[in-house]
């Protein structure tokens, strides 16, 4: 686990270090500053581990089925119980950190990175294109996340890529809303006009002059993203409309047996939504530091 | 100011009229249609079927004659049958509304009560273990899945108190008892996750307000801090969290699917999720609106709670 710690630890230094201005902290800086957002940062460490090293750490195999061990309580054998097919829960879980992880990440980045594209070139075309594409933000803004995202899954259809493209949709205005605020300001730098004056086209503009000096509200909203991410896949698994059985996804793991069994088996409904609320916890929690340390306004209060 | 609101109001039409072109369009973009949807669930197909079905449904005429036939039901508030039950819309929402409206005044009261004191204590502790607390608090509440807090009350009651709340929905004014043992445990699971993201608000609104000029005029003239806080600067910092709260409520009108789920209410969320699997284009659109006039409404009120809440700020 310290290898894995440490080499998270040295790129974080580097991406730290090679930002352009001078909010750098050091890692420790930002431990000592917001020890919650350092306590995030460790349990996402070790999720990512689990997620990585699963084969290696799980006792069990997830998808193995044991029907002497049917409902068996928390034991020495199976550390956190079984389910109603005799599967271990420990390694259930640990196996859908990756299912979480793969969900989270994929969605807050593609629905981050689209959206931070439209908010830059609806703030540099400004005019009646700004207007028609916020207008339509607003609509889908008007939309809970669950609803636009459970509209998409029943178009599309369950399945992991269906789910990643479900949660990408609705995160896709919100995160076009933000972004557009700061590209409005961006948009009035000298070095946006020098970079027209000098002919360059929109598409130069918008991806080497404007994105890049957007990046303190994307990477908050990306954080922000994924912890969300990951509790939609388990809103939408848990309706039955995300991943599919056998998949091991904590989401799926409270649907069906674990709420009829809930009185006699009360561990198969405990763990999982354990597992769920430490994971968002934590992405929650990084994400607020990071917002904290990003933000300039917020980081004299 | 009387301009002002009424110009707010007229303003309101053309947005729905927007929403409604827009969602109808989006509803044919879809693949798939009712009749599909239908014969898909029997497993037989009929091309004449289909087509005569169509033609029930009205579906076989041109886009724009649709689409003004139903915008002008809409103009005479004839929201239509639904594709699939054959109900009238009205009947459909109305029983729902009832329920998902109860919900969400009953969940944004929890939100309330919990975030506006919490929020406040922790902006006034900041950086002391109260404020970590709150905040670790209010974290927790955004990170906890409401459906899996609803499992966990169920398995509270059924393992403390051998006991589970009434499962079929009472209208409050026949039986409030039955009613309100029934709603306040889905009040309490969404209320608790709405208030983390009010609490936060307020906590940040709040440390903002304590440092403009004139709470420091009223601490520079020997005013007790208690009095500051409630009649000075509390008014200023909710603004912010008034607005959260406005666009929280629209959302809980139709966008509690997995508590509704959970907790076994027939509402607003799942009507909206089962219509749109059946591609039931006039319930779909009927709650599109509903939602966006919810929406538009709930903005507007929280506009004129601005000027009540800080003089300084004046509509034209």
């Amino acid at each position: 686990m310290t290898a894995v710690n440490s080499s998270t630890d040295a790129h974080l230094q580097i991406s730290e270090d090679a930002g352009p201005s001078h909010w750098l902290v050091g890692l420790g800086t930002f431990a000592s500053r917001w020890p919650l957002g350092a306590a995030g940062a460790v349990i996402i460490v070790l999720m990512i581990g689990s997620a990585v090293f699963a084969p290696f750490i799980a006792p069990y195999d997830p998808l193995e089925t044991d029907f002497a061990a049917q409902f068996s309580p928390p034991t020495m054998a199976h550390w956190l119980g079984t389910d109603a097919f005799g599967r271990d829960l420990l390694s259930r879980i640990i196996y859908g950190s990756r299912t979480a992880l793969l969900v989270g990440f994929a969605s807050a980045f593609l629905g981050a990175t689209l959206g931070a594209m439209l908010g830059v070139a609806s703030a540099y075309f400004g005019g009646p294109i700004d207007l028609v594409v916020q207008r339509l933000v607003d609509i889908f803004l008007a939309f809970p996340i669950i609803i636009l995202a459970l509209a998409v899954v029943s178009i599309l259809g369950t399945g992991v890529s269906n789910v990643i493209m479900a949660i990408t949709v609705p995160m896709i205005p919100n995160c076009a809303r933000v972004v557009r605020s700061s590209a409005l300001a961006v948009r009035q730098m000298p070095y946006v006009d020098a970079a027209r004056a000098a002919g360059f086209g929109y598409a130069r503009i918008i991806f080497r002059h404007m994105l890049p000096n957007v990046m303190a509200p994307y990477l908050i909203m990306l954080t922000a993203f994924v912890g969300q991410a990951i509790l939609l896949e388990a809103s939408l698994s848990f309706l039955g409309l995300g991943v599919a059985e056998p998949t091991p996804a904590w989401g799926l793991m409270l649907r069906g047996a674990a709420v009829e069994f809930a009185e006699s088996a009360p561990w198969m409904a405990i763990f999982p939504g354990l597992a769920i609320s430490l994971g968002v916890f934590a992405f929650n929690l990084f994400g607020d530091a990071l917002r904290d340390a990003l933000d300039p306004k917020l980081r004299t209060l | 100011m009387h301009w002002y609101i009424l110009r707010r109001l007229l303003l309101m039409l053309p947005t729905l009229l927007g929403v409604a072109v827009i969602v109808f369009l989006l509803m044919r973009v879809i693949p798939g249609d009712i009749v599909e949807m239908r014969f898909a669930e029997g497993r037989f197909f009929n091309r004449e079927l289909v087509e005569k079905e169509r033609a029930r449904f009205g579906l076989d005429r041109p886009l724009w004659v649709q689409c003004g036939d139903w915008v002008w039901g809409l103009v005479r508030l004839d929201f239509g049958l639904s594709m699939w039950s054959g109900a009238p819309i009205r009947q459909e929402i109305a029983i729902r509304l009832q329920l998902s409206l109860q919900l969400a005044i009953m969940a944004t009261m929890v939100a309330v009560l919990l975030a506006i004191p919490l929020g406040t204590l922790a902006a006034l502790r900041q950086d002391t273990w109260i404020d970590y607390v709150i905040r670790i608090f209010s974290i927790a509440g955004l990170a906890t899945p409401s459906f899996w807090l609803g499992i966990l009350m169920f398995l509270c009651f059924l393992i403390v108190f051998q006991w589970i709340p009434p499962m079929v929905f009472t209208p409050f004014w026949r039986d409030p008892w039955q009613n309100l043992s029934q709603m306040i445990w889905p009040a309490l699971a969404v209320g608790y996750r709405y208030s983390a993201v009010a609490a936060r608000m307020m906590r940040s609104a709040m440390l903002e307000v304590l440092r403009e000029d004139y709470i420091r005029t009223a601490r520079a003239k020997g005013l007790w801090q208690s009095l500051i806080v409630k009649r000075h600067a509390l008014k200023n910092a909710m603004l912010p969290v008034l607005t959260v709260i406005g666009l929280e409520f629209a959302f809980l009108i139709g966008g509690l699917v997995v508590t509704e789920q959970v907790f076994n209410l027939n509402g607003l969320g799942l009507l909206f999720v089962q219509s749109v699997a059946r591609r039931d284009y006039t319930l779909v659109q009927a709650l599109v609106l509903l939602v966006a006039l919810v929406y538009i409404v709930v903005n507007f009120c929280v506009d004129l709670l601005y000027v009540w809440l800080d003089p300084r700020i004046r509509y034209q």
